[in-house]
């Protein structure tokens, strides 16, 4: 499976009932098999640029090319089978149980009208049995904790098999234990051949994982490129408005600020 | 919570049996020769039993059926796509715009029959029209809540409308027959009524069928459903016009019947679980037999008719007590 790219150019975005563009002429390349950290404060438009890449929403002038091909040239089938996304705090309205939710993530590989093959139930239990979640297949997914649940999201992802994963704060309200497993299983996944945009609000989360990092600041890229080149105390001081400093220890990015 | 595949499609045929021994029973059942039950012997003896069975009971049944399967089928789409265990089929103005339109037609123009189904479909779907309309001019909130927000609107002046109507109709003439039609009854069906609204229920139904895992990816959020290949909006508003059309089609041959759209989900899903491959074809089954039993006793309880609405709501109300009684945590009860 060999990596795509995502190239954006000349975007513009607005949110409709809002006279402002949150996004105006954004122009972003994300190199095939990397993984990108999106770092800024809140309402700078993280989410909203996962969206975009999706789908989920449309820009209102310029496109997201997936692989060199535009986005809208893409079926929503298509896409759903390139494009995976772990959105922050999903709702899961019914009591679905753990194996049911992880199949859903093959609903791009069916017709509309089909109904899961044999082969997808086997899929989807790899996935679960991937995460270390095999044993709680018949478990309804409402009585999971944090972890185990986003530990499942992740399964019904891998269980979807997409060139590229979109990561919505992907750790946040998980322990240490669980933070590192779902990290170590996006590492897998790039090592596979996927290309993984993750949004945090964590810059030591993202210096760890990260081979390239974009810092937003309402919908205005103030830096992207590779971690070494963008991860500065100057670029992170003026995304978050408040000094930050970075420090390398051992060979690894360590993030201050005046309080913390 | 019930997890097995084997476990499910015993529970499955098990309600298959059930629906088939109520409709059984429900051929058996009634005030002829004699109050609550006819030998099956008499059928081939007695003509006039052979014509009630044949002409009036068959009809209704028939009718019951395709009521009680319509209202739960729809009564799952509308909770799976609204993320919202407590809708029904009615929400949206679809039975009270119907309810307006049989008012309308009993009250302006003393129609009977045809015509009251024909304005009571006319109306339902009016309703569901006014209700998507407003809520794509509501200014905030998913698309959801605008739908939610839109219908509790449009229900309540269809509502007041039928309460005008109520006032304004002649005591002696129209009222009753207005009263008994808001309150749901199948006593004036017939072959060719229930006949009628065969096409379009089992049209739906069969979609509803065809689509039943598909409503799984349609339950979650618009975020994660988008990114696993669907078109949210597009599909769910498929699956809503086949639900709003057959809904509006037994409804106009029924009158208003609440509580089967709300309640046989709910069994279902505490039944088969969530999962709506097993879930919907089980609230099917579920509904048919409800409705089918409901209107049994209706007919046969008293020498005169109960209004198949207030028995149906009477039985609905109290198992969905039981269900919240008998239920330690809320959640499973979805």
């Amino acid at each position: 499976m060999s990596p795509l790219a995502i190239s954006i150019a000349d975007l513009h975005f607005r949110y409709d009932g809002r006279a402002a563009a949150l996004f105006d002429n954004l122009s972003l390349e994300i190199p095939p098999g990397s993984v990108t950290a999106v770092l800024g404060p809140n309402g700078a438009g993280k989410s909203t640029l996962l969206h975009l890449i999706l789908g989920l929403l449309t820009p209102t002038q310029g496109d997201v090319q997936l692989g060199g091909r535009p986005r809208r040239s893409y079926s929503r089938r298509e896409v759903g089978k390139l494009v995976g996304l772990v959105a922050q705090e999903e709702a899961i309205p019914f009591n679905f149980t753990v194996q049911e939710y992880v199949l859903l993530g093959r609903a791009p590989h069916l017709d509309l009208l089909a109904t899961p093959r044999p082969t997808d139930l086997a899929i989807a239990r790899q996935a679960l049995a991937r995460v270390g979640a095999a044993d709680m297949a018949g478990r309804s997914i409402q009585t999971l904790s944090g972890g185990e649940r986003q530990l499942v999201l992740l399964a019904r992802v891998i269980a979807q098999a997409p060139r590229i994963l979109l990561l919505d704060e992907p750790t946040a309200h998980l322990d240490l234990g669980n933070k590192e497993r779902v990290l170590g299983l996006v590492r897998e996944m790039v090592a596979e051949g996927v290309t993984a945009l993750f949004t945090t609000h964590e810059p030591d989360l993202a210096a760890a994982l990260a081979d390239a990092v974009v810092l937003v600041r309402d919908g205005k890229i103030i830096a992207a490129g590779a971690l070494n080149a963008v991860f500065t105390s100057e670029n992170l001081s003026q995304t978050y408005g408040i000094p930050v400093h970075v420090y390398q220890v051992e060979g690894r990015h360590i993030t201050l600020t005046a309080s913390f | 919570m019930p997890t097995t595949h084997r476990y499910r499609r015993r529970v499955l045929w098990g309600l298959a049996a059930l629906l088939l021994l109520t409709v059984g029973g429900a051929v058996f059942s009634g005030r002829y020769p004699a109050p609550f039950w006819m030998s099956p012997r008499l059928l081939l003896e007695d003509p006039l039993a052979r014509q009630i069975v044949l002409n009036l009971r068959l009809p209704r049944i028939l009718a019951a059926l395709l009521l009680g399967m319509t209202l739960a089928g729809a009564g799952t789409v509308f909770q799976m796509i609204f993320h919202n265990p407590l809708v029904e089929p009615g929400f949206l103005g679809v039975s009270q715009g119907a309810a307006f339109g049989a008012a309308l037609s009993i009250v302006a123009w003393n129609a009977a029959g045809p015509g009251i189904q024909l304005s009571a479909a006319v109306c339902g779907f009016a309703g569901l029209l006014l209700s998507g309309s407003l809520a794509r001019r509501i200014r905030y909130g998913g698309w959801t809540l605008r739908l939610v927000l839109a219908g509790i609107a449009v229900s309540a002046l269809f509502s007041a409308g039928v309460g005008i109507l109520k006032y304004v109709a002649d005591p002696l003439t129209q009222l009753p027959e207005l009263v008994f039609w808001i309150l749901g009854a199948l006593w004036s069906i017939s072959w060719p009524k229930a006949l009628s609204i065969l096409p379009v229920t089992l049209a739906a139904l069969g979609f509803l069928l065809l689509m039943r895992w598909r409503l799984n990816l349609l339950a979650l959020d618009d975020a994660t459903a988008f990114s696993l290949g669907a078109a949210p909006a597009r599909e769910r508003m498929a699956l809503l016009v086949a639900a709003v059309a057959a809904t509006a089609a037994v409804v106009s041959i029924s009158g208003v019947v609440g509580w089967i759209g709300l309640i046989t989900p709910h069994l279902a899903r505490r039944l088969l679980g969530a999962d709506a491959q097993t879930a919907l074809p089980g609230a099917l089954l579920i509904g048919g037999a409800f409705a089918v039993f409901c209107d049994t006793l209706a007919r046969t309880m008293l020498p005169g008719e109960i209004p198949l609405g207030i028995l149906a709501s009477l039985i609905g109300a109290t198992v969905f007590i039981a269900l919240m009684i008998f239920q330690p945590n809320i959640k499973d009860a979805r």
